[in-house]
């Protein structure tokens, strides 16, 4: 469905996508996954050819660049926050866009229906929640039923009841055959709705993998702090570094950087040579490296 | 399993809408939004406010023939055509493509099966419909007052006056737009037509003024320079068209009439489609290499 060979784009001094290669059969879900800027929505913009970029992109055997129209009309896009004129009515906005779609007949009901936002054709856009916009945008999206829906972290402006009730229905959309292209950065939305990662950093892929193995992965980079009263630190340091383990001095403990699957192990060395531990918490790389920074 | 197992080269069928269905479907849009918009509307009324406001006096004046001999309502018009028709279009055009871009509506509406082309003309239709709405009511209006009146100014002139408002009204929409294409706020860009308004209707004559008296410039490349603004290319084409003359323009006007009589017509008319035209294939050119973000 989608085929990115050695994309690369730079925006200036900075990259934002280097030598990307990834592809998307039919039917299936792959989540785009990384922090902020790690390159997730450059991905998704050059897929819709919404930018300029170095290497091939193919949408369904398109090519966005030369056949960016084409390419476009096997595509339903939701971006991140629906940004439309406000003033215009849900049935307008719905009509607009199956035209621009091609789109000869829309049943209003059905469609609004479908999203979960029946009776509300009459409402203008600037009336509608941030939940009611994304099914909107989603609504849209799915005029004309294209074969691939791309969605660029649809679930970042919800609250959490929204959020959980849109990757519900989500769910229940790319169960229908639909390959999904989505970003984000939330574990749980990857979870539920991938089949597979690619997992990015700083504009570069890291992993691609399974989601089976998404949370395993995930779990690599964990940091455990560690709270040991002041006396047994320099001792439990010591006995952390002596099985392996790089632990660094921060604030009331210490911070250990630990394998996801070896994240109990420090506790239970310490509990074997009888050092006590008042509590802990497992911070993600990012929350430990901001808590030395705020230690130093 | 890895992505090289994954590659596949199978082309799907795909159906986009013809350009020609795009086009008209975002110019219907462009043109209902332009119409509702309270900036339309209150450019609209000062138009119509100020153009029967000089029909009005001018037709319960003396006489129908003014200072050099053309139809003081007309030159009345003129006037205000010059000062209000392309601040409208310029300030339309300029928040176009700009504000679209800054709101995100623009990306969304891209991420579509739209052409970048696609979408610029279906604005610069729609929006050129709304222009049109407006120049053709306000100066029908004025032709309602005059022949109420009894005024004097035929309904043929009052039509070639529409038109040539119209062709001054899409070179300012085409102006406008690029400013758009080429600003990354809509604030900036409206700011820009404003200037540039200002410098068409104000700076440019008191520009060639001075430079006429300090640099003693040649008559004839006064006439070019004057030419070259397309405010002074309608302003020249309406007098020509209504008197045949233009000699209250001075030096430029006698030298313009000595030399090109019935050229004129045709130096003018390419002057204001040049205005209507470079301007737009330069947005086109822009709209193209810029970022919809």
């Amino acid at each position: 469905m989608i085929r990115i060979d050695r994309l690369t784009k730079i925006f200036g001094k900075f990259t934002a996508a280097s030598d990307i290669s990834l592809a998307l059969n039919r039917g299936e879900s792959l989540a785009l996954w990384g922090s902020n800027g790690a390159g997730k929505t450059t991905i998704i913009r050059c897929v819709l050819g919404l930018l300029s970029f170095k290497g091939t992109i193919t949408v369904g055997g398109r090519d966005v660049t030369r056949e960016g129209k084409l390419a476009r009309s096997l595509i339903g896009y939701v971006p991140q926050e629906l940004a439309f004129y406000d003033d215009l009515r849900v049935w307008e906005a719905i009509t607009l866009f199956a035209r621009l779609k091609g789109v000869a007949r829309v049943d209003l009901d059905t469609t609004l229906d479908h999203v979960g936002i029946p009776d509300q054709g009459g409402k203008r856009i600037r009336e509608l929640s941030g939940g009611m916009k994304q099914r909107l945008a989603l609504a849209i999206a799915l005029l004309g039923d294209p074969p691939l829906l791309v969605l660029d972290e649809v679930t970042a402006s919800l609250d959490v009841c929204g959020r959980a009730e849109l990757v519900a229905l989500l769910g229940r959309l790319s169960g229908q055959g639909r390959s999904l292209l989505f970003a984000s950065h939330r574990a749980d939305e990857v979870t539920s709705l991938a089949q597979r990662v690619l997992m990015l950093e700083n504009g570069k892929v890291t992993a691609e993998v399974p989601v089976s193995q998404f949370v395993a992965t995930l779990g690599a980079g964990s940091v455990l702090h560690l709270h040991i009263p002041a006396p047994s630190r320099s001792i439990a340091i010591e006995l952390l570094r002596g099985h392996g383990f790089a632990p660094t001095l921060n604030g009331v403990g210490i911070l250990v950087p630990v394998p996801a699957t070896q994240k109990a192990v420090p506790l239970r060395l310490l509990a074997e040579a009888r050092l006590s531990v008042d509590d802990f918490e497992l911070l993600s790389p990012r929350d430990a490296s901001l808590s030395r920074e705020n230690h130093a | 399993m890895s992505t090289a197992a994954l590659l596949s080269t199978d082309t799907i069928e795909a159906h986009a809408p013809s350009m020609v269905s795009n086009v008209l479907t975002l110019a219907w849009r462009e043109l209902r939004d332009s119409l509702r918009a309270r900036s339309f509307l209150l450019y609209s009324l000062a138009f119509l406010a100020l153009g029967l406001g000089v029909s009005y006096v001018s037709a319960a004046g003396t006489g129908s023939l003014g200072l050099s001999g053309f139809g003081r309502t007309t030159a009345g018009l003129i006037n205000i055509v010059l000062l209000v028709v392309p601040l409208m279009a310029l300030s339309t055009g300029a928040s176009a493509i700009a504000g679209d871009r800054e709101r995100g509506m623009l990306l969304f509406l891209l991420a579509q099966p739209v052409s970048r082309l696609e979408v610029l003309l279906g604005k610069y239709i729609g929006l050129a419909g709304a222009l049109i709405a407006c120049v053709t009511l306000g100066l029908g209006a004025c032709s309602l007052v005059l022949a109420w009146q009894g005024g004097t100014t035929e309904p043929r002139t009052m039509l070639w006056l529409a038109g040539l408002s119209i062709l001054l009204a899409l070179s300012m929409l085409s102006l406008g737009m690029l400013v758009s294409a080429l600003a990354r706020k809509a604030s900036v860009a409206v700011g820009t037509a404003v200037f540039l308004w200002l410098a068409l209707v104000f700076v440019t004559d008191l520009g060639i003024m001075a430079g006429t008296l300090a640099l003693r410039l040649p008559v004839k490349t006064l006439f070019v320079l004057t030419l070259s603004n397309p405010l002074q290319a309608f302003k020249m084409w309406a007098l020509h068209s209504i008197d045949a003359s233009i000699d209250v323009l001075g030096p430029a006007g006698l030298y313009a009439m000595d030399t090109y009589n019935d050229l004129l017509p045709w130096m003018f008319g390419a002057s204001m489609v040049a205005w209507i035209a470079l301007p737009l294939v330069a947005t086109a050119f822009f709209f193209r290499m810029r970022s919809p973000v």
